[in-house]
């Protein structure tokens, strides 16, 4: 059997499970659209008994439509406030499917995952309390190409995960299940035992694999009760713990399986009384621990150790994987600052409450002029109408280019690195952004998207390797395009660019005269967007190359010649004010 | 991981390990006046789970009918305005009305991301405004949560200016209303429990010094421990009222001492000579204003009372400082060494000598 057809195969037990318990076997599909993705769609369809009603969710859905609010029509009719109930509720006891689940924005993910960890949403918005149950299957369709991928909490709270990359048409194959195999299971799921030792295997497996998060282990028991049940059986049997194993562990593992010594060392002993007993337990359990690594082993995709390494990279860079780290503060609207009479006009927010409120004291008096019979209504003139008055918090968002480049000995980057961490304490004081770009070699490379975390901008600058050559056009180029698109988030940037001012690499590889030009170029083109910038020149000795530099992109020109990290962040505090 | 099934919490005394997280709890229900939880920590490691099984463990409080503040029917010094009218002797010489009291369990009331000011502090009643014209209160989280507990999950991503809000209600005990054209006070002694993951933005210190105590939460590392809550979860979700019943012994003993510290708590001795000690180890970390030193006393206690203890001990110092001051030491925000190893540094020191 090819990898894809062993894939596949998976796929369509998945399918089965979800259909038996959606609630336990929620999956995170990756695929893109295609034949592979809609004929396990199909199946999943035919598969899920017709009782079970399957709801879309699509990516951009609003917070009163997933968690419900104001009907705003019905709440004029009568008169009194009206709930209109959310996806999240009516969804409950069904299947929710997620298309485009990479580009969730956070907020939405925030409520799913709260929903899916209480089995309830809960409201406390527009002046309205409730509490409703949520218990639905998700099934997330994850279409990211590269790193695009599915926020990592949602991720982590999804059973089965499948890839469906490696599956060609030819590897599909006909169903093995029916839909009366489903009801079967159903009814038998409830009964269905899970023994110690079978989870005692299933934990282990997954330190072994380097899975962190106790949700991992968890939904895999729950995933082998429900393939135990598909099978007809009221007892977990190994074939359905490495069945588990294979769907919710395998896709998961951050390592491979050491060798046994290896794997006896991680399980770090501990002095504590029941050690003798647990110790017992393992070499009781030892063999079928060991089944169920073979098992999951051969599920691994036979590329992890590569995409192990680019996620690792990929993690130093965002630390969270896909959108998240960038889209993190994209849902910024402004506090809300009090509500202003208005017209309410497209792309105005009606202010309900205040709208209400308004009209509330005149309701008799009008009451009394209204035409008999229609006097129950809420009656709503265009004078009341109020419209929310958001204040955009202007935040900054500080950029830094630093140089790493060979030009810049080491010495000379420790140095710049203290500044700029001295200078990321002030911005975490007030609550600024910062962002961090580095170049050396042959590219600029973002390092660190804007983001107001400390662990990560340390940890992403701790990283940061120096030496080769100075691309320094590159990097202004990159921190124009990061600033225009701050800028196009309402933020307002500032670059603070670290370098001596030498290029020697142009973007398409040229020497040293080129870059130089090509550098200036570059500035001239940061200068137009009117992008403040402030130029720092840390070589030991100034020279007029720097200055010139920042002449062409209209910088301030800081020399650093001690690293005196607290004139320089008085000059930036500075640019910023005047920004 | 999730905290309740149907209903049903998971029961305290099940939850593995998390020592520091539940003692912290634990200090909090005894004397509430310690100031608030913070748990940072990673995802899934049972912060939210620790929370819920508390409140289902505390015994539930007499409470006055019909309060919408849940207000102690025996405490007149921390009732509404309402219930002190109704309470008070008639103005013709008539007896105090005794009144009508009932059990309600202890709220721990759930803050969800995205809650507005309006639902948190109170608002016009707009149903009332609506219907009959008229200008009511209608009370909004704070009064629901008062004499319980207030859990914000992720309140690091909640918009700052409504945790500014809790923090100032939190430590006044009272919430002042004053929008509408209303103008009300009522009492809001609550404990904030706030959660968070700091991969995803911090609380920033101002904030961050307001909190009480604050532990860090991790996943369980060692294969043994992770096995056994895997096993107590699975057994909960097969069947939660079977589990339950099988912990209720644990339960009862857990409440027991509980109950017992608060019992407690009002006798507790603090002799001069610890009060020297939490000042200096206070002064060695550096931690600014006194907030430190004074919930520093206000944990030793609390564990003292806890511990059956009549004064508090060097032990009790030492077990509560980590979380009383580690979110309080100034800090050079990029400096790797964690407050944690800081404190236990400061702490060795200070009794080594």
């Amino acid at each position: 059997m090819s990898d894809g057809a062993a894939i596949w195969a998976d796929a369509m037990i998945a399918a089965a499970l979800a259909a038996i318990d959606p609630g336990a076997a929620s999956v995170l599909l990756r695929a893109g659209a295609g034949p592979v993705r809609e004929q396990w769609l199909d199946l999943l369809r035919e598969l899920t008994p017709s009782t079970t009603a399957v709801r879309k969710l699509p990516p951009s859905i609003s917070d009163d439509r997933l968690l419900g609010g104001l009907d705003l029509a019905a709440t004029l009719q009568a008169g009194r406030p009206v709930m209109q109930r959310g996806l999240l509720a009516e969804a409950d006891g069904g299947v929710l499917m997620a298309v485009m689940a990479e580009r969730i924005a956070p907020s939405t993910i925030a409520h799913l995952t709260a929903a899916l960890d209480t089995g309830s949403i809960s409201i406390e918005r527009d002046g309205l309390s409730l509490r409703a149950p949520a218990r639905f299957g998700l099934i997330a369709l994850d279409e990211g190409i590269d790193d695009e991928r599915v926020s990592p909490a949602l991720a982590d709270r999804l059973a089965c995960h499948l890839d469906f990359g490696a599956v060609a048409r030819a590897d599909l194959g006909e169903s093995l299940f029916k839909s009366t195999d489903i009801a079967a299971a159903r009814e038998l799921l409830p009964q269905v035992r899970l023994s110690d030792d079978a989870i005692a295997a299933l934990t282990t497996t997954a330190v072994v694999l380097g899975i962190d998060s106790l949700r991992a282990p968890l939904l895999a028991c729950r995933v082998a009760r429900i393939a135990a049940a598909l099978d007809g059986g009221t007892d977990v049997a190994e074939s359905h713990i490495a069945c588990a194993a294979r769907l919710v562990l395998a896709p998961r593992a951050t390592r491979l399986p050491a060798t046994e010594d290896d794997a006896g060392s991680n399980d770090a002993p501990e002095p504590c009384d029941d050690q003798p007993e647990s110790e017992e337990d393992h070499s009781n359990d030892g063999p079928l621990e060991d089944r169920v690594l073979e098992a999951a082993q051969a599920a691994i995709p036979a590329d992890l150790l590569k995409r192990l390494q680019d996620e690792r990279a990929a993690r130093t860079r965002a630390s969270s994987a896909g959108r998240q780290g960038t889209a993190q503060k994209a849902p910024k609207r402004g506090r809300p600052i009090g509500s202003r009479r208005g017209e309410w006009r497209a792309g105005a927010r009606l202010n309900v409450l205040e709208t209400l409120r308004a009209a509330a004291p005149w309701q008799p008096l009008r009451r009394r002029t209204q035409p008999a019979g229609k006097s129950s209504r809420l009656i709503v003139h265009k004078d009341d109408i109020r419209i929310t008055r958001f204040k955009q918090r202007s935040g900054t968002t500080t950029i830094f280019v630093v140089d790493a480049s060979g030009s810049s000995a080491l010495q000379r980057l420790a140095e710049v690195k203290g500044a700029v961490e001295l200078l990321l304490a002030e911005c975490y004081v007030r609550r600024d952004e910062v962002a961090l770009i580095a170049f050396r070699g042959r590219s600029a490379e973002l390092l660190l998207p804007p983001t107001r975390s400390l662990t990560r901008a340390k940890r992403s600058l701790a990283g940061l390797p120096g030496g080769g050559g100075t691309p320094l056009s590159a990097a202004i180029f990159a921190a124009t395009e990061l600033a225009l698109a701050v800028k196009a988030k309402g933020q307002a940037p500032t670059i603070v660019l670290m370098t001596d001012g030498r290029a020697n690499v142009a973007r398409d590889g040229g020497g040293r005269s080129e870059a130089e030009a090509e550098a200036l170029v570059a500035a001239k083109q940061l200068a137009l967007t009117g992008i403040p910038v402030v130029l720092v020149d840390s070589s030991p000795r100034p020279q007029d190359k720097a200055a010139q530099l920042a002449g062409a992109m209209q910088a301030r020109y800081v020399a650093l010649p001690h690293a005196d990290a607290t004139r320089l962040s008085q000059a930036i505090m500075a640019q910023a004010g005047r920004g | 991981m999730q905290g309740t099934l149907m209903g049903i919490a998971f029961p305290f005394s099940a939850i593995v390990g998390q020592d520091e997280m539940k003692l912290a709890l634990v200090i909090a229900a005894v004397d509430p006046k310690v100031g608030g939880v913070l748990a940072f920590g990673d995802r899934g490691a049972g912060k939210s789970t620790a929370v819920r099984a508390l409140a289902a463990l505390l015994p539930p409080m007499s409470a006055v009918v019909g309060c919408p503040y849940q207000c102690d029917p025996a405490d007149a010094a921390a009732q509404c305005a309402d219930c002190r009218a109704r309470s008070k002797p008639g103005g013709k010489g008539k007896k105090p009305a005794a009144l009508k009291a009932h059990e309600v369990p202890v709220p721990v009331i759930d803050l969800p991301l995205g809650a507005t000011e309006d639902r948190v502090v109170g608002a016009l009643d707009l149903e009332r405004a609506l219907a009959h014209g008229e200008k009511s209160f209608e009370p909004g989280l704070l009064a629901r949560a008062n004499r319980g507990f207030l859990y914000i999950d992720e309140v690091n991503l909640l918009e700052d200016h409504l945790v500014d809000l809790l923090l100032d209600v939190a430590a006044s005990g009272e919430n002042v209303v004053e929008r509408d054209g209303l103008s009300i006070r009522h009492p809001a002694r609550v404990v904030l429990v706030g959660t968070g993951n700091p991969e995803e933005g911090e609380l920033r210190p101002q904030l961050l010094d307001r909190f009480g105590l604050s532990v860090e939460v991790k996943t369980p590392s060692d294969l043994p421990t992770r096995i056994e809550v895997i096993k107590r979860r699975d057994a909960f979700e097969t069947d939660p009222v079977a589990f339950v019943a099988h912990w209720e012994k644990e339960e009862a003993k857990q409440r027991k001492r509980i109950l017992a510290g608060r019992a407690n708590i009002g006798s507790v001795k603090v002799s001069d000579r610890e009060l020297e000690q939490a000042a200096r180890l206070c002064m060695s970390l550096g931690t600014d204003g006194l907030r430190g030193e004074l919930t520093l006393m206000r944990a030793a206690r609390a564990a003292a009372a806890l511990d059956g203890a009549k004064a508090v001990d060097d032990g009790h110092l030492k077990t509560v400082a980590p979380m009383a001051l580690r979110h309080r030491l100034r800090r050079n925000p990029l400096d790797d060494s964690g407050s944690s190893v800081r404190v236990e540094r400061a702490l060795n020191e200070l009794f080594a000598s």
